[in-house]
C-alpha cells in the first residue's frame, strides 16, 4: 500500500498544474483522507472504501489479537463447514465467550476459500448452532461483522439463503444469553443482519451499515452503478447516522489514522467497549434480557400515524 | 342469458372490453373468466397479482374483516432523493395510485367462522417494499395475535426491503421476526402464504419462517435477483430456477394451493389446532 507520505507527494506534484489534472487532484485527496482513515471528516463513500481496505484486521486478526484461547468449531451439522463465517469459544479480559463472525481472509487463497466474507446458508446454520451451545452453557455471544452480504449463487438458494438468515433473526430474538453485535468492517445488508441481532449493536467508527451496497443501490434507482459516491450519501450508512437513526447503540472511535493503521489500538478500543456492555447484561435474568431485546427491535423505524 | 349469446366473438364483440391476453402464456381469455377465477389464467393457470383487498375479499368471511392500525403511512427518515426525484413523492404518488397508506394492509377476520388475524401485502405499493411503516404494522398484527392468543396469516409480495429507508428498513426484518419469535414461544400458529413474487428483505425475514409455508403456483420466491446470481456465477440458471415448485422441492415450502382452494385449505389448516 503507498504511504500517506508518497500521495502527499504526488499531491504537491499535481497542485505545480492545478487545471490539468483536477481529477486526479481530487480522486488523490480522497485517496489521503482514506490513507488517514478517519483523522479528517471523511463522506460516506470513502468510509466504505476505509470499511473495505485491504489492510482492515479480519475475524483471524481479532481473534488472536484482541481475544485469548480461541477454540475453532466448524460445521453447520447439516451441509458443510462454510469458512466465510467462523466461530468459537474464546476468552475475553477473563470472560468465557463464543466469538462469532464473517472473515474474509487475508490471502487470495484464504479470501477465495471464504467467498471474501460472504456466506452460504451453511455459515448462517452454524453460527445459530454454536449460539444455541453458548445458550446451554450461560456463556454470551459476541459477534463481529464484516460482509458485503450473503453469497448471491445458485447453491445458496437452493439451500435456503432466505430461510437461514430469517430463522437466525427469529432464534436470536430468543436467545436467553447476552448477545454483543459489532459491525467492525463492512455490514452488507442481510447477510450481516444474520448475524446481527442483539442487545447491544455497536460499530467501529469507520465501519458502514447499509441495507444494499452503494453500488447496488446506484444500478438500480440511477440505473448507473458510477453513481455510487452519490447513493453512498443518499444511504447514510456510516456509524455517525446510524447512532442518530437510534439503529446501534455505540459507535468505538479508531485509533488515528484507522483500524488498518493500528490493529493493537482497535483491539483495545473494542475489547473495553465489548467487556463495558458485557458485565451490566451479564447481571439481567434470561427472560427479562430477551424482552428487553423484544423492546429494542420493536422501537427501530420511523413512520407516520 | 345462455351462455353463448353472452360471449358470442363476433367482429364487433372482439374488443379489449371483453378479451385480455394472459400476462404469461399470451393466449386470448374472456376478461370476465379471469376476473371470476381471481386472476388466474383458465389456459395456463398463472396466478396474478392481487391488490391487498382482492385477497381480503376471497380469504375472509363477508363483512368479517376489521382493519387494525390503517393511519400508518411512510415518513421519509433519510430526506432521500435519487435521480428521478425524491421519496416523499414516490410515497404520496403510491399513496394515489392505490388507495393505500402503506404496503400492507393488517386486521381481523373469520375464515369459515375461524378468527385470525391477518397481514396482505400489496405489491402496487412501492413494489410491496418493507418499510418502517410496513414493519411496525406487521409487528403490530403479530402482537395483536400473541394478546388475543389468535393465529397469524401474512400474505407476502414483496421485492424486498425498501431501499429509501436506509438501515431502518433492513432493521424491519429482525423487527418482525422477533414479533414471530413471540408467537413460537407461545405455540400460536404462524401460517406464511409466500404470493409473486416473495423476495429479498421479505424473503430473508418472516415470510419463510411459518410454522407452515404455503405458496402459489408459480410464485417467484427468491433471496438474491437471477441476474445478481448469473453474473455473480457465470452461469444460466433453470427455468424454474426460485419458483414455488422449485421451493418445495428444495425443502422449504410445505405445499402449494392454488387460488381457488386456499380459502379452504387454510380453514382445514387452522382446524387441526384446535381453536
Amino acid at each position: 500500500m503507498t504511504s500517506t507520505k508518497e500521495l502527499e507527494k504526488k499531491l504537491a506534484a499535481l497542485m505545480k498544474s492545478p487545471d490539468l489534472f483536477e481529477k486526479e487532484i481530487r480522486d488523490l485527496k480522497s485517496e489521503i483522507a482514506i490513507s488517514r482513515g478517519g483523522e479528517k471528516s471523511l463522506t460516506a463513500w470513502e468510509t466504505i472504501q476505509v470499511a473495505r481496505h485491504k489492510d482492515r484486521p479480519t475475524f483471524k486478526d481479532y481473534v488472536t489479537g484482541m481475544f485469548t484461547d480461541f477454540i475453532e468449531l466448524h460445521g453447520d451439522r447439516r451441509f458443510s463447514d462454510d469458512l466465510a463465517i467462523c466461530g468459537g469459544f474464546a476468552h475475553l479480559g477473563g470472560e468465557s465467550v463464543m466469538v462469532i463472525g464473517h472473515d474474509k481472509g487475508k490471502t487470495i487463497e484464504e479470501k477465495g476459500d471464504r467467498r471474501f466474507g460472504c456466506a452460504l446458508p451453511d455459515g448462517y446454520r452454524k453460527a445459530m448452532r454454536l449460539m444455541r451451545l453458548a445458550e446451554r452453557f450461560g456463556i454470551p455471544i459476541i459477534t463481529l461483522i464484516d460482509t458485503q452480504g450473503a453469497y448471491p449463487g445458485l447453491e445458496g438458494e437452493e439451500r435456503g439463503q432466505a430461510e437461514a438468515i430469517a430463522r437466525n433473526l427469529v432464534e436470536m430474538a430468543q436467545i436467553s444469553v447476552p448477545i454483543i453485535c459489532t459491525v467492525v468492517g463492512e455490514g452488507g445488508s442481510g447477510g450481516a443482519l444474520g448475524i446481527g441481532v442483539g442487545d447491544k449493536v455497536m460499530m467501529l467508527s469507520n465501519s458502514v451499515y447499509s441495507v444494499i451496497s452503494a453500488e447496488g443501490c446506484a444500478g438500480i434507482l440511477w440505473r448507473d452503478g458510477s453513481k455510487a459516491p452519490v447513493a453512498a450519501e443518499a444511504l447514510k450508512p456510516t456509524a455517525e447516522s446510524l447512532l442518530k437513526l437510534k439503529v446501534v447503540d455505540r459507535v468505538i472511535q479508531e485509533p488515528s489514522g484507522g483500524a488498518h493503521s493500528d490493529y493493537a489500538g482497535t483491539f483495545e478500543a473494542l475489547r473495553e467497549a465489548v467487556l463495558s456492555e458485557l458485565r451490566p447484561l451479564k447481571k439481567i435474568a434470561p427472560a427479562k434480557l430477551t424482552k428487553k431485546r423484544f423492546e429494542k427491535f420493536s422501537a427501530m423505524g420511523i413512520y407516520n400515524e | 342469458m345462455a351462455w353463448f349469446s353472452s360471449r358470442k366473438a363476433t367482429k364487433e364483440t372482439f374488443s379489449e372490453d371483453i378479451w385480455m391476453k394472459c400476462p404469461k402464456c399470451e393466449k386470448h381469455i374472456f376478461k370476465e373468466d379471469w376476473q371470476n377465477s381471481h386472476k388466474v389464467c383458465p389456459k395456463c393457470n398463472f396466478h396474478g397479482k392481487l391488490t391487498a383487498w382482492e385477497r381480503i375479499g376471497i380469504t375472509l368471511d363477508q363483512n368479517s374483516f376489521v382493519e387494525l392500525n390503517s393511519s400508518i403511512s411512510p415518513a421519509d427518515p433519510l430526506n432521500f432523493h435519487d435521480s428521478k426525484g425524491s421519496y416523499k413523492d414516490k410515497t404520496s404518488e403510491a399513496i394515489k395510485k392505490t388507495g393505500l397508506k402503506e404496503s400492507v394492509v393488517t386486521g381481523t377476520g373469520t375464515i369459515n367462522g375461524l378468527s385470525v388475524v391477518v397481514a396482505v401485502m400489496d405489491f402496487r405499493f412501492l413494489g410491496g417494499s418493507l418499510s418502517s411503516g410496513c414493519g411496525e404494522k406487521i409487528l403490530r398484527a403479530s402482537n395483536y395475535s400473541y394478546d388475543k392468543n389468535l393465529p397469524l396469516i401474512i400474505f407476502s409480495a414483496s421485492g424486498g426491503a425498501r431501499m429509501h429507508e436506509g438501515i431502518l428498513s433492513l432493521m424491519q426484518m429482525a423487527k418482525t421476526c422477533a414479533g414471530i419469535a413471540r408467537l413460537n414461544e407461545k405455540n400460536i400458529p404462524y401460517l406464511s402464504v409466500l404470493t409473486d413474487p416473495t423476495t429479498g428483505g421479505v424473503s430473508a425475514s418472516f415470510a419463510t419462517v411459518g410454522d407452515i409455508n404455503i405458496a402459489e403456483p408459480g410464485a417467484l420466491i427468491a433471496f438474491a435477483g437471477r441476474r445478481v446470481i448469473e453474473e455473480t456465477i457465470k452461469q444460466k440458471l433453470p427455468d424454474d430456477f426460485q419458483t414455488s415448485e422449485y421451493l418445495l422441492e428444495h425443502g422449504f415450502i410445505d405445499t402449494i394451493i392454488h387460488r381457488s382452494e386456499m380459502k379452504t385449505k387454510l380453514h382445514q389448516i387452522l382446524s387441526f389446532y384446535g381453536r
